[in-house]
């Protein structure tokens, strides 16, 4: 294997040092790379593409023909992170979950943080997130987001920075399990005895998170996965997820509110439904209570969910905590509600709602990322330094006629992991989303999606745009390695 | 289970029984016409008439020549009961309810709909289709297997099986309802000799030949229909299809023998009981044509009471229940009038 040429100029990376040599946490397995035959690993590449298209791992893309699934786009070289680092990662996000739930349980409740005067209460009761139907209700055990999916990036420095927090319904675990299945299958040899932190509990820990929070009394709680239906982008994630749960994967239609609870029409009738993991937005749950022209919801589900009887995860309303203008007051909220400093940083944001903020940023719009507050998936961002002057000017526009909606940050430069491009390693950019669960406990996924920029030099993860992903392997320290095991000559499998 | 799930897991499978049977009426019809040299235009249409979609067929197509046939029963997107369109229905069915499949049986759907797609995309597959049809026939098969030896025999197995032999006994009694007079003599050649070459390939497309050549020998008109209807061990034979079917049906329902809980479960058991104590002779008399007719009236009738009994939700039920009421009013209110 050949990686002489490797070199990722000016941006850290994950695998090798400035100096070309492998990092600590990379350095047994790029030993092990090197013992590959040439034209091994472009063998076992095709192999996974091959296998996950038999398998039927897709995900949908909008704007296509209905029904347009594309083969999950995935790349033999991990991502690899040291167990030390990864301690501090998973004691930041537990730390920020734990005080995420606080704020949104507060910001429905009390309010005691805006009367302190630690976040003002105009830029969160502006938030479109906000859901008012929401007021004065407790969730059973205090939970409000049951399910986070945080996307973190690493910056030159080599800091780990969060970019965002995805409190709604965030996807992508599914197939940080089913890349690590990948992996297994057409990486064995190179897999095995790598001391790899296992994440094949998730599902069970999923399961009982969901369960942890059922209404109280009920001692053998039904849970349920509802899905908008199969051309929802994420909707491979909903079948699996409620086939590794053993849970029946339901749509509205196949949900009815009587008599007070919440059924799913069987073969035998009604059956009584207790937990809802819901993988529908806020505004389609209920056309009672939220969208009117909503069918993908069920009727008068509210209405059973506040009187608490029925238990939705995420529970409506934890929108709030991910808008991007809240954002920038997490560390704020956690030194509030914990007393303790942000372990895992903020990436420095301006927010255009704060006129000297607005300033600076409608004066350095070619240096920043300028981000609505409310978007997901990398609609409307606009990237300052790339943009043209007229694409610059509109957004300059916006922002103007609508401060509250607009964020900025500086253009980070995300690190590389070697990647697979035609017959070479080349460095391309990466991010991570782990995956949090917040039951009676909160557990952290060993690793995460990462999400990897295919083309040269982007910095566009997004499947959607054509991004790729990896296997995350983070590593238990202290273990005792084993010797190399033997390499087979370079065959499939 | 969900009500949705059930319909989805019933309709999958009959949807890959169907591709099965297209596949075999091709196979054994391109066998039978290769060795042929007269102009052999007619001896395709009977597959047309199999399947029961003459009318959309010769609107579309016109003459049923081997090629226009082998097209529209094959790969025609339009033709709802192409192999196709049935590969492609059961991939969408198994799509929506694939957390309720092992993820073998998933995999194996997956493939066969790849591997028919892009068998129709390669122009020569139709010239020798007796390898595309052996690999449908195969998936079939395979999907069978990889049901029953890895998905719980409970409740989604039994619709999965329910809907295979509904769908298998609907296709046997077509098969023998067409070819069957088609290989007659006619009355002026009574004693003439039987077409045995074309008998045999009647049934080779149940591949029934070698257990009826076990089971009655000679090859007789009367034994064939008795054999692919009456007989209670082949598992194409209607009779047989319809015994397990009741079975899965008792296995969900939970009823004991002789006993029913809905109106599938009745209409059923009306339909097994009648076929229990049948013969040969009975049918004959009666007209086969006329005893498969009816058999087909009263099937349909079975299915579309186990998509009332099962599939229904309880929001369809209930707006029906408003609008029959809605109805009975209406008629109260007429009948007041008109008196």
């Amino acid at each position: 294997m050949r990686q002489a040429s490797y070199q990722s100029k000016g941006v850290f990376d994950e695998m090798f040092a400035p100096n070309g040599q492998p990092r600590a946490s990379g350095a047994q397995f790029v030993e092990r790379l090197q013992t590959l035959s040439d034209g091994s690993l472009q063998q076992r590449q095709k192999a996974a593409e091959l296998s996950l298209e038999n398998m039927g791992i897709t995900f949908n893309v909008y704007g296509h023909a209905a029904g347009t699934e594309k083969v999950w786009p995935f790349d033999l070289l991990p991502r690899i992170i040291d167990a030390t680092e990864w301690a501090m990662v998973e004691k930041g996000l537990q730390q920020r979950i734990r005080a995420l739930n606080f704020f949104v349980n507060d910001v429905y409740n009390e309010q005691k943080i805006f009367k302190d005067g630690v976040v003002p209460d105009e830029l969160v009761l502006s938030s479109k997130t906000l859901r008012k139907q929401c007021q004065g209700f407790q969730p059973p055990q205090g939970v409000w987001c049951h399910i986070t999916g945080v996307d973190l990036i690493r910056d030159n420095d080599g800091q780990i920075y969060v970019l965002e927090d995805n409190l709604r319904c965030p996807s992508g675990v599914s197939y940080v399990l089913e890349n690590r299945e990948m992996m297994k299958r057409t990486f064995a040899h190179v897999f095995q005895g790598m001391s790899v932190a296992p994440i094949e509990d998730y599902s069970e820990q999923l399961l009982q998170t969901l369960l942890d929070c059922a209404p109280p009394g009920i001692s053998d709680p039904i849970a349920v996965v509802l899905t908008p239906g199969i051309y929802n982008s994420a909707y491979f994630e909903h079948t699996f997820l409620a086939q590794q749960m053993g849970v029946e994967l339901v749509q509205g239609s196949d949900l009815v509110v009587e008599n007070g609870y919440v059924h799913m029409n069987t073969t035998r009738g009604l059956r009584r439904v207790d937990v809802i993991y819901r993988r529908i937005d806020d505004d389609f749950l209920d056309a009672k209570c939220f969208r009117k022209d909503s069918t993908l919801g069920v009727d008068h589900l509210m209405d059973v969910y506040r009187a608490g009887r029925v238990t939705l995860a995420n529970a409506p309303g934890t929108g709030v905590a991910d808008d991007k203008a809240v954002y920038a007051y997490v560390p704020e909220i956690i030194k509030y509600y914990l007393g303790e400093d942000a372990i895992l940083p903020n990436v420095p944001t301006f927010l255009c709602s704060v006129e000297k903020q607005r300033k600076h940023v409608l004066a350095n719009l070619d240096k920043l990322v300028v981000k609505p507050t409310n978007e997901s998936g990398g609609y409307g961002i606009l990237m300052g330094p790339q943009a043209s002057q007229a694409e610059r000017d509109k957004t300059a526009e916006a922002i103007r006629a609508n401060p509250r909606e607009w964020i900025a940050q500086p253009m980070l430069k995300l690190s590389t992991v070697p990647t697979l491009v035609g017959d070479e390693l080349k460095p391309r950019h990466v991010d991570l989303r782990p995956f949090v669960l917040c039951g009676k406990e909160i557990y952290v996924m060993p690793g995460g999606l990462t999400r990897v920029a295919l083309r040269e030099g982007s910095m566009v993860v997004n499947s959607s745009q054509g991004g790729g992903s990896k296997d995350t392997w983070v590593l238990r320290n202290g273990d005792a390695v084993p010797p190399l095991p033997a390499m087979d000559a370079g065959g499939m499998l | 289970m969900l009500s949705r799930v059930a319909n989805s897991v019933y309709w999958l499978s009959r949807y890959i029984e169907r591709a099965e049977n297209v596949a075999r009426f091709i196979d054994v019809n391109y066998n039978l016409t290769l060795g042929e040299t007269d102009s052999l235009g007619n001896q395709w249409a009977p597959l047309v008439y199999t399947t029961g979609d003459q009318e959309p067929f010769e609107k579309r197509y016109g003459a049923p020549t081997r090629e226009n046939v082998l097209k529209f029963l094959s790969f025609d997107e339009d033709n709802p009961n192409s192999i196709i369109s049935c590969a492609a229905f059961a991939r969408e069915n198994a799509r929506t309810i694939r957390e309720s499949l092992p993820s073998v049986v998933w995999e194996q759907l997956n493939k066969f709909f790849f591997m028919v797609r892009t068998a129709a995309k390669v122009s020569s597959t139709l010239d020798q289709p007796q390898e595309f049809c052996e690999r449908v026939r195969l998936a079939s098969h395979l999907l069978v297997g990889a049901t029953d030896a890895t998905m719980s025999h409970g409740e989604a197995w039994h619709f999965l099986r329910l809907g295979r032999l509904l769908e298998r006994a609907d296709k046997t009694s077509r098969i023998v309802d067409v070819q069957y007079y088609i290989l007659l003599p006619d009355a002026h050649d009574v004693g003439s000799a039987l077409d045995v070459v074309r008998w045999s390939a009647l049934l080779k497309s149940a591949s029934a030949l070698e257990m009826y050549r076990r089971q009655h020998g000679k090859i007789v008109p009367e034994r064939v229909a008795d054999f692919l209807v009456l007989d209670r061990h082949f598992p194409r034979a209607i009779h047989f299809c319809l015994m397990k079917a009741q079975e899965s049906l008792r296995n969900i329902t939970g009823s004991t023998s002789g006993t029913f809980c809905n109106l599938a479960e009745q209409r059923m058991g009306q339909l097994c009981s009648a076929m229990d104590y049948t013969s040969v002779r009975d049918i004959v008399q009666h007209g086969l044509h006329q005893y498969i007719d009816d058999f087909q009236n009263r099937l349909n009738l079975v299915g579309a009471a186990i998509s009332d009994d099962f599939f229904t939700t309880h929001q369809q039920r209930q707006a029906r229940n408003a609008e029959a009421s809605g109805q009975s009013q209406a008629q109260t209110q007429t009948q007041t009038q008109s008196s």
